[in-house]
């Protein structure tokens, strides 16, 4: 198990070394002359004009429902399905899985039906 | 940072030191022409020849060319496209946030000297090399993608001639002439002179 969590310390070492590496060597070949005109926002040129925090229409709420349930589980189906005929061999019914995941996707198709009934999956 | 345009100054003193720097920028400009990321500046119609560079047919990757939308990876910028009075601030402040060593493509007969706008227009930059330094101009109206290959090995030869020991001084004309109908302040007052340091390698 210990031999197993070292990979992850070694994806660790390379991962850092791999950006002090990139690092070092923009600081040995890189001519650097920062100004205040090179370091200003990059905007396609011009500035942003008024505040980023602007208010969206409250309809994309169940557009954001409808991507959650969808999104969510597929991520979490994906290694859900690659381990499921192995749970055996973790000595863990293969049915308790089968329910686990049953349990979990019901929970979502909640949130499906509701959006069913509000009506947002007939959009023309 | 950025030893090697330290370096220079320390290895001259030492016996057969220009063989050494000669060394060293064989090495700088070849790694710089070989990947030549340009950053895209489609103004007007020149930038659909760029695009067909860029596409499968011409291939602009088999040269190590690949288009950037960000000035801060970019080393060439290929001005392709007339250059409104309007633009020039924004052309101007791109170049200036692009890191060094940093190249000029004037692509077009607009972006040379104002082309068919040279007479008479009242909104058009008379020529890319009023506000920025142009290392290569490429002639056509448009120019073929061909012509757009021949710039980047004319560019390629200008590189390879390089040193580190005396890098070009670039210099960004300040207060340029832009016609009667426009308000130098507009253009100067985001590039006011103590921001424009110039350019150094």
């Amino acid at each position: 198990m210990l031999t197993q969590y070292s990979f992850i310390a070694v994806f660790g070492i390379v991962a850092f070394s791999f950006v002090i590496i990139g690092l070092a060597l923009v600081a040995i070949f890189a001519p650097s002359n920062p100004y205040p005109l090179k370091r200003s926002t990059y905007e396609c040129g011009a500035e942003a004009v008024g505040s980023s925090w602007i208010q969206y229409n409250v309809r994309y709420y169940m557009f954001t429902l409808l991507f959650i349930v969808f999104d969510v589980e597929t991520v979490f189906f994906f290694p859900w399905a690659r381990i499921y005929k192995s749970l055996a061999s973790f000595g863990i019914p293969v049915f308790y899985g089968f329910i686990e995941g049953f349990v979990f996707m019901l929970i979502l198709i909640l949130g499906l039906i509701y959006a069913w009934r509000k009506g947002i999956l007939e959009w023309v | 940072m950025g030893i090697v345009q330290h370096l220079p100054k320390f290895i001259k003193q030492w016996p057969g030191g220009g063989l050494a720097i000669a060394s060293i920028d064989m090495v700088m400009n070849y790694s710089r022409k070989s990947s030549l990321w340009p950053m895209t500046f489609g103004l007007a119609c020149c930038a659909i020849e760029m695009m067909a560079a860029n596409a499968s047919r011409y291939d602009f990757d088999r040269f190590g060319i690949i288009p950037r939308p960000s000035p801060r990876q970019s080393d060439v910028m290929i001005v392709a496209g007339t250059v409104c009075t309007k633009m020039a601030p924004f052309v101007v402040k791109l170049y200036h946030q692009m890191p060094e060593p940093r190249y000029v493509l004037a692509m077009g007969s607009c972006a040379i000297s104002g082309g068919i706008f040279y007479h008479g227009s009242y909104s058009v930059v008379k020529g890319v090399d009023k506000i920025i330094p142009v290392d290569i101009y490429i002639p056509g109206c448009p120019p073929r993608p061909e012509a757009l290959f021949e710039g980047f090995m004319k560019l390629q030869e200008k590189i390879m001639n390089e040193s580190i020991a005396n890098p070009e001084l670039k210099l960004v004309p300040e207060n340029p002439d832009l016609g009667p109908h426009y308000a130098i302040e507009e253009y100067v007052e985001p590039l006011s002179s103590e921001n424009n340091a110039g350019d150094a390698k």
